[in-house]
């Protein structure tokens, strides 16, 4: 069974030409996806669209065999489909606290949230640390835990990351993808995970799906593609 | 002594109404990033409803909830019907539609009830206690104070400490990022204009008896000396709303009594021009504002 699927996606910017053109991909429940690619293969372009942060023009979008469309984003949401966002997606002028108690408003009720809440805390030891500081304080790493762990407090279906690791050091970077691991494992969560950071990304995935100029160029098992120098070469740039 | 007294007190009146307008242009700035010129005529629009709930009924009360619920409907009305279909990250057709809203709201109000003033009485006495022989507030006046301080507590409560207030600031902060947490954002910024909206009017519900009478521009010197308090506060800082409300009630109160009631606008245009020069983003600004 597949928990999400997407064919015939194409998406652009403006009037220009289509970043994705046409682009499918199926990602079985409770699996592990990296979506590698160069800067600017689309893998962002991807996320967001799959998100309804941008508009389609055409291709359908099913969850769990839902189809998600014609929904809003924060419809998607509320279905089960959630992105953390590249980059600094904290609300840096609400605290981590609050950060969090609003990733569970609409999936909890205060009781239930509450508990939520301290799992994520058990979860992230530093956020635990850092319960009441303003999101404008927190370190890189500080921030991308936070936005991880806020995005899991809504138990989403399937989960979108967006290069958790950009500009991390490659510890926090381990940490974060150490916890995504066990999180994954332990509760079934199916994951699509752009990176750049190709060791890491393969680490934690079973299966690696390689983007270029918005098209698939590879999908095999994660320990082939990190296996085969000619593929990194030409498509991962190193 | 006895008249430096007489002034204060009137002066933090007239601050409590200045703050609670200047903090209903911040609650509309915060949810949507315009400034809301139509404010003054949609507040005006509402004190109509509200007058006329108390003719027919003879309740004051009665016409203070009409006027708020009035101008909490008018707000959700505007940003439904008229605001949400303006291109986004443009400020100028925004303040474009508001300004045709003003006429029209104006020009509608004065051909509806006709363009004189009509007065409108106070539910509490204006005369003033006199304590130890030196006039202080009247009744009215602390009326206003406590109606005030009430709905400026009552916001701060749900802004902060609630789910709702919660869902309000992060979508006025990051809407992006809220829709991606399941927050209904249009619906937001729809709340966020009909509690301005309705704040707007009480504030204009709470001067009109103390002035010369309801009439299509009664709230429109309110709205330009609130604006200035909003930019000296910060627009996006409440507490900045309130402070600067209170300073600049006080500053026209005594300037009207010690000097004369035409440098009072000037004493309020010196103190925008020195804050603009010197803190341009207002007295309580946060430091890395958000333009969008
Ligand atoms: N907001 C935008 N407007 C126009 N073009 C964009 C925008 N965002 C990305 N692009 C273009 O789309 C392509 C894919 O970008 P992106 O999806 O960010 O790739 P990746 O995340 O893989 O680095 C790039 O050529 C980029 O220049
Ligand atoms: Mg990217």
């Amino acid at each position: 069974m597949s928990a999400l699927v997407f064919h015939d996606l194409t998406v652009g910017y403006g009037g220009g030409a289509p970043v994705i053109d046409g682009l499918g991909l199926e990602v079985a429940e409770g699996s592990v996806v990296a979506l590698l690619g160069a800067n600017g293969a689309g893998k962002t372009t991807l996320l967001r669209a799959l998100a309804g942060l941008e508009p389609a023009r055409s291709g359908r979008v099913l969850l769990g065999g839902r189809d998600l469309t014609r929904m809003s984003t924060e419809d998607r949401v509320r279905s089960g489909l959630s992105l953390v966002p590249e980059g600094r997606s904290v609300v840096v002028e609400l605290t981590v606290d609050e950060n969090l108690r609003l990733g569970g408003l609409w999936r909890h009720r205060a009781r239930a949230r509450k508990a939520a809440v301290e799992e994520m805390y058990a979860l992230f030891p530093p956020l635990d640390r850092r319960r009441h500081a303003a999101g404008h304080t927190l370190s890189g790493g500080e921030r991308q835990m936070l936005a991880l762990a806020r995005a899991l407090l809504a138990r989403p279906e399937v989960l979108l990351l967006d290069e958790p690791s950009l500009g991390l050091a490659p510890q926090a970077t381990a940490q974060l993808l150490g916890v995504l691991r066990a999180t994954a494992a332990r509760t079934g969560l199916t994951v699509l995970l752009a990176e750049q950071n190709v060791t890491g990304a393969l680490s934690v995935a079973r299966r690696g799906v390689v983007l270029a100029l918005g098209a698939v160029v590879a999908d095999r098992p994660a320990a082939d593609l990190a296996a085969d120098p000619a593929l990194r070469h030409a498509y991962l740039g190193f | 002594m006895d008249r430096f007294v007489f002034l204060f007190s009137a002066g933090l009146a007239r601050g409590a109404v200045l703050a609670l307008f200047a903090l209903s242009l911040v609650i509309v700035w915060r949810a949507a990033r315009v400034v809301n010129f139509a404010q003054a005529a949609m507040a005006a629009a509402a004190v109509y409803a509200a007058f006329a709930v108390t003719a027919a009924t003879g309740s004051y009360w009665a016409g203070l909830l009409t006027g708020l619920a009035s101008g909490a409907l008018l707000g959700a009305a505007v940003e439904r019907g008229l605001m949400r279909r303006l291109p986004a990250h443009a400020p100028l057709p925004g303040i474009i539609v508001a300004i045709g809203l003003v006429m029209v709201l104006q020009a509608g109000l004065a051909i509806a009830f006709g363009p004189e003033h009509r007065p409108m009485h106070p539910p509490f006495s204006e005369r003033p206690f006199i304590i130890g022989g030196v006039p202080v507030l009247s009744p009215y006046d602390l009326f206003t104070l406590v109606a005030a301080a009430a709905v400026m507590g009552g916001l701060a409560l749900l802004f902060g400490r609630t789910s709702l207030g919660l869902q309000l600031r992060a979508a006025a902060f990051a809407p992006e990022t809220s829709r991606l947490l399941g927050v209904r954002v249009p619906r937001m910024v729809t709340l966020g204009w009909a509690l301005a909206v309705a704040t707007a009017a009480l504030a204009a519900l709470l001067l009109v008896p103390t002035e010369l009478g309801l009439n299509p521009h009664a709230a429109d010197l309110l709205f330009v000396n609130a604006f200035a308090v909003a930019v000296i506060g910060g627009l996006d800082s409440p507490a900045g709303a309130l402070l600067a409300g209170i300073g600049v009630g006080l500053l026209v109160s005594l300037v009207t009594g010690y000097a004369s009631a035409a440098a009072a606008p000037l004493a309020v245009l010196a103190l925008l021009t020195l804050v603009l020069l010197v803190r341009p983003g207002g007295v309580f600004s946060a430091k890395e504002a958000r333009t969008a």
